[in-house]
């Protein structure tokens, strides 16, 4: 790299946030956020009671519960969550964060929600932050132009006692999303895209800033369905430099900052961008155009397909290894090599997850269903499709604008919010063999319930199949 | 984490080979929400009959073993998962020194995160031991400074220890205690980001 070279968007926020040097590789590095929730935080908590020692920056700290809750009946409480181990957790991190002085919004708490929907809603997310969260889908919040990332245990329990990390730096990695994409295609065709192209560790070592004309392009909400799918293509945090739209989602929020300070943050914003020479250790181009929309056939992320192509023969590929774990995933998915990805009937529909559960998926997916009601029809007979907004806020707001109406006049379960069937650790799960569009981020095997089959999507194509009762080409719909 | 310099405590013998993590804790202490209180499942299955029922006959559960700080146990100490939980749950039981002719890596760097001590003796060593502690006489004292063991007869035992590790265990760090040596940085840091970023502070 020439001495004068600019330094790209992450090299910026690196910088601002290096304390001290450590050992080694390693510098003791700044978080301006930390995020919490039920599941990953109680060894960290007991640690530090322990050790005697107090949360440093309870006020740069913020709890919800999101993993393990109920998405129905939520005005009971804690109290009334079945699961005796989901309720200790509930109950450990209501105790922590009382004992702490944490801010925190429990279940029910209109603001509670997905961690990675409720810190960019509050303004807690902001441009040129530093985030960490005991989940490794953090990376959502490089939407903002933030560097967030994903962490274990012992390091919710170090940054909790010091604000800080022992970090080494990464490499720079940009990929460049060009034109304009057809009407049907967005943020989850991108990512799906980006991760197809790339492979699931494709990103190992980097950060990877998202330009483009086509994610400039991008809503808030879509910049973080981009950001948030960077850790499925390997990479710890993707970044999405801030810009006008990242401004006017921010103004008024809770927590943004006000008046003059509020122009003093914006200067100070602004700054956060990759020099026009910075040099980036890798780089790629993916055209916007040609994408169409893309649903997953097997169980890793990359294994995506076009909705209007075929599942793909195992030995197509160049590799035995790939071979084999693709005939692995055919026969775990209930496919067959060659036939047209359409035909996959589905059993269960899920509009969830901290990927495509904010307003605008609702909304998106809510066009297709309103389409679909004008047209007479109503989601498959033989579907259960279920829609779980990603916070109380995001709930509030679809009911306000008639959404929850339109997708159960279609036959949909308008649920509470939560991660749900995401993870399956509450009690939405998939039954063996059951196939699901889902427009969540995982496709593992068991993910969504033990010997589960599920196909990721974007929120519109979920709609899709829940009205079609296959996997379905969202343009049809439109 | 707690440091360790000097103790004078009760060892009891446990005189076998390939003391696995799962023996130490098996699975069912994992889902709890605290590192605190796994004591409860220390050994569990040695120290309970399937109905719950304390067996009389192994160590721990003697008289004249209860409250036993120091272990002494067979070749290759900790083998098996990496379970955080296998330190947590000695520590929560008492035990703050294990010793034995071995450990597995990874149970013997989880010690260090914890402040346990794992001495490595020789085998002679370490049965000279083990035969005091089936004897009637259990108290044994270790230095980590002399980095010695003194059994109960006066037996005087030095050990090998990593000068860094020994460092840290002396001064109770791990990786938070040693990031909070940075401490004055961070006070600098947030000090500098209150007058440069003052939004970001939440009265
Ligand atoms: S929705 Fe899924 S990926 Fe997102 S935070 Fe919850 S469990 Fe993790």
């Amino acid at each position: 790299m020439p001495a004068m070279a600019g330094k790209t968007l992450y090299d910026k926020i690196w910088d601002a946030h290096v304390v001290a040097h450590a050992d080694g590789d390693e510098e003791v590095f700044y978080i301006d956020l930390h995020l919490i929730h039920e599941v990953t935080t109680p060894q960290a908590f007991a640690g530090l009671r322990a050790a005697n020692r107090p949360v440093r920056r309870p006020d740069r700290t913020l709890a919800v519960a999101d993993h393990n809750i109920p998405t129905e009946g939520q005005d009971l409480g804690v109290d009334g969550v079945a699961d005796a181990e989901a309720r200790l957790q509930l109950q450990t991190l209501g105790r922590n964060v009382e004992e702490f002085g944490i801010e925190f919004f429990p279940m029910g708490d209109i603001r509670n929600g997905i961690v990675h929907v409720v810190g960019p809603e509050q303004g807690r997310t902001q441009p040129g932050m530093t985030i960490v969260c005991g989940d490794s889908h953090t990376s959502t919040h490089g939407a903002f132009g933030a560097l967030a990332q994903g962490i274990g245990t012992s390091e919710v329990e170090h940054v909790l006692a010091t604000q800080t990390l022992r970090q080494k730096k990464s490499k720079n990695f940009r990929v460049n999303i060009e034109g304009t994409p057809a009407p049907g295609v967005g943020a989850k065709d991108f990512a799906l895209a980006v991760i197809s192209t790339i492979g699931t560790a494709g990103g190992t070592g980097f950060v990877i800033e998202y330009a483009g004309e086509a994610v400039r392009a991008l809503s808030m909400e879509g910049r973080m369905t981009l950001c948030n799918l960077t850790i499925e293509a390997g990479a710890r945090a993707g970044l999405v430099a801030a810009d006008q739209t990242t401004f006017d989602y921010l103004m008024g929020r809770p927590a943004a900052p006000k008046g003059g300070a509020w122009e003093m943050a914006l200067s100070y914003w602004k700054t956060f961008r990759s020099d026009d020479d910075a040099v980036f250790d890798r780089e790629i181009t993916i055209d916007a155009a040609q994408i169409a929309p893309l649903v997953t056939w097997g169980t890793s992320p990359e294994d995506v397909v076009p909705v209007t192509g075929n599942v793909p023969d195992p030995a197509s590929y160049p590799h035995a290894d790939k071979r084999a774990s693709a005939a692995r995933s055919l026969e775990y998915m209930g496919l067959v090599a060659g036939q047209p990805i359409s035909e996959a009937k589905i059993d269960r529909v899920f509009i969830g997850s901290c990927t495509n559960s904010r307003i605008e998926d609702l909304r998106a997916a809510a066009v297709v269903v309103q389409k679909a009601l004008d047209r007479g029809l109503r989601v498959a007979d033989h579907v259960n499709a279920m829609v779980v907004p990603g916070s109380g806020l995001v709930k509030a707001q679809a009911e306000d604008e008639g959404l929850d109406e339109v997708f159960i006049a279609a036959g949909f379960d308008w649920r509470e919010p939560g991660c749900s069937m995401c993870l399956g650790m509450n009690p939405d799960q998939l039954e063996p063999g059951e196939r699901c569009a889902s427009t969540s981020n995982r496709n593992f095997e068991g993910r969504q319930g033990r010997g589960g089959r599920t196909h990721l999507m974007s929120p519109p194509m979920a709609a899709a199949a829940a009205i079609a009762g296959h996997i379905a080409d969202v343009r049809d719909f439109l | 984490m707690e440091a360790f310099n000097h103790l004078d405590g009760r060892m009891a013998p446990l005189p076998m080979a390939n003391i696995d993590t799962d023996q130490i804790i098996p699975k069912q202490f994992l889902k709890t929400v605290d590192r605190v209180g796994l004591g409860a499942g220390l050994f569990y299955d040695l120290r309970f009959t399937p109905e719950g029922r304390e067996r009389p006959d192994f160590i721990l559960n003697r008289p004249e073993y209860k409250g036993a700080s120091v272990l002494v146990a067979g070749d290759n100490f900790g083998c098996g998962s990496s379970r955080e939980h296998a330190p947590w749950a000695l520590m929560d039981f008492g035990v703050r020194c294990v010793i034995s002719t071995s450990f597995a890596d990874i149970f013997y760097n989880n010690c260090f995160q914890n402040g346990l001590l794992p001495v490595v003796l020789k085998p002679e060593e370490v049965q000279a031991l083990m035969d005091e502690a089936q004897g009637g006489n259990h108290l044994v004292t270790v230095d980590l400074a002399e980095q010695t063991v003194v059994s109960p007869t006066g037996l005087r035992f030095h050990f090998d220890i990593d000068p860094a590790r020994k460092h840290k265990m002396q001064n109770g760090l791990d990786a938070i205690g040693e990031t909070l040596q940075a401490a004055k940085d961070i006070d600098v840091y947030e000090m500098r980001q209150a007058i440069s970023q003052p939004w970001l502070e939440r009265a």
